[in-house]
């Protein structure tokens, strides 16, 4: 299995380090041909402006959008941010998922926290420790489509699901725990 | 908060989320800005945090006088303007300045030598404040003391406002060479190593085992080119701070733009002939040898 990591700007060595831990072989994407023989991709968290800006500079949207369509997508953070369809600012976006996302919905970094997160699919193992980084919400959801996995306790959702697309708000990469890697690893799997 | 995260409680200000926000801007580049005009340019150009400030280091050498904390009011003027972190500079040891930056809520606080230092013996007690603290290092010493206070993400200081790269190259080997030096040292000379540059034996071991600095660590101080900031990141470090190089240039707008672009594909040589052609002029320079005792900024710090 080959997964690749955007490495615009952002947290993908963490992602990386992950991924090889679970013998995940890893490529790091900065330009379109760089995809090619992926069977996944994460988007890390970063700077959702700058990342957004060097995709757009540097011809990835289309084909992100495109690989997107039959390959599972993990966007962190920053990530979430690229992947939805509306984010109530003018900002390059893929537009995949059916979300509306609020940026710095917590605040600034004096709000960043971390908590202990409750995550439908995750087999066992209690909650998980989630760490928030002047992060966003999930504002708004079409329901048909999105399943959100997990809410904090004020009701903001902060992962979700579509199809063969995840999003988080918080930093799976920075924490100890390896599960919702692993749970991506799943959904390739399922969609091979 | 201080009873932990338990039962879904948020836990704000650990050690986690500062040196968080600091992997977060990896791979990118922080641009100095005094205006909030400038700030959105600089966002514009794709920059990943903004350093607001009065004078860029440039100007302060240039104008010479007490370099302190920037008036609050311009700071929360630029946090208005972008949607991305805004940092802001205090004096060396000067805790209460931090109080009044943390009490605004910029996002990380740089305690720096380009400001007159306010404490020529002691830094800040980084670990009390829940805002994140980046500081500069010339070496491993510097930089373990630094993590030690509590900073949650480093730089080597190079020589700012000179537009002159050679310093920056030569903090960025010092300390990684150091680095890789302890990596084959054997633990029986921890102990000795750690006394020699002085720094925390505990911090010694943890950068063994990692075989990095435990927290962030970008270059400043000097670069001013599209290939001065690609040749930071070749030569290891995690991102760059460009100071006084991009608005004391000809074409702040492009030569920002091509300083990001730089710092995602430093290694295509490529895509950094491209991204390096029409800029226009750099800053004006001055050559960090040319500088009296003085006139170094980088030798503040203990």
């Amino acid at each position: 299995m080959k997964i690749g990591v955007l490495a615009l700007q952002g947290a993908f060595v963490e992602h990386r380090k992950k991924l090889e831990k679970l013998g995940v072989e890893v490529v790091e994407v900065r330009l379109p041909r760089d995809l090619e023989g992926l069977d996944g991709l994460i988007i890390p968290g970063g700077e959702s402006t700058t990342i957004g800006k060097l995709a757009t500079e540097y011809g990835l949207i289309e084909p992100l959008t495109a690989f997107a369509r039959n390959k599972p997508v993990w966007g962190t953070c920053a990530g979430m941010i690229f992947m939805a369809r509306d984010i109530g600012v003018r900002q390059p976006l893929l537009g995949l998922m059916d979300i509306t996302v609020q940026r710095n919905a917590f605040g600034r970094q004096v709000d960043s926290f971390e908590t202990e997160l409750d995550i439908e699919g995750l087999n066992g193992g209690g909650p998980f420790p989630a760490i928030f980084i002047r992060a966003p919400r999930i504002a708004d959801v079409d329901e048909e489509d999105v399943q959100v996995l997990a809410r904090l306790e004020d009701g903001s959702a902060v992962a979700a699901r579509q199809g063969h697309w995840l999003v988080t708000s918080f930093h799976p990469e920075l924490s100890d725990d390896d599960r919702l890697h692993r749970y991506f690893i799943s959904l390739i799997n399922d969609q091979k | 908060m201080e009873n932990g995260k338990e039962n879904g409680q948020r836990e704000v200000g650990g050690d986690k989320v500062k040196r968080g926000l600091a992997q977060m801007l990896k791979g990118g580049v922080i641009m100095d800005v005094v205006t909030p005009e400038q700030a959105m340019i600089a966002e514009e150009a794709g920059a990943v945090a903004v350093m607001a400030l009065e004078r860029v280091p440039a100007d302060i050498r240039a104008h010479g006088g007490v370099a302190r904390m920037s008036d609050p009011g311009l700071i929360r003027e630029i946090m208005g303007s972008v949607t991305i972190p805004v940092m802001a500079k205090v004096r060396i040891g000067h805790f209460v300045e931090a109080q009044i930056l943390e009490a605004i809520g910029v996002d990380y606080i740089d305690e720096s030598e380009v400001l007159t230092p306010a404490d020529e013996e002691h830094h800040i007690n980084k670990h009390e404040f829940k805002i994140p603290f980046v500081c500069g290092c010339r070496n491993l010493g510097e930089a373990l003391r630094r993590i030690g206070e509590g900073a949650a993400m480093i730089r080597t200081k190079g020589e700012a406002g000179t537009g002159d790269v050679v310093e920056a190259v030569r903090h960025a080997r010092t300390v990684l060479g150091e680095i890789r030096r302890l990596q084959a040292m054997p633990d029986e000379e921890l102990m000795t190593f750690a006394k020699s540059i002085g720094a925390p034996y505990s911090l010694v071991k943890e950068t063994k085992e990692l075989g990095r600095l435990p927290v962030v660590n970008f270059a400043a101080g000097g670069i001013a080119t599209p290939a001065d900031a690609a040749l930071m990141m070749q030569i290891g470090v995690d991102g760059v701070f460009v100071g006084s190089g991009i608005f004391k240039s000809g074409d702040p707008a492009s030569r920002g733009k091509a300083i990001v672009e730089a710092t995602t594909h430093f290694r295509n040589a490529d895509i950094l002939a491209k991204v390096s052609e029409n800029l226009g002029e750099p800053m004006v320079g001055r050559t960090a040898a040319s500088l009296s005792e003085a006139e170094q900024l980088a030798v503040r710090g203990w």
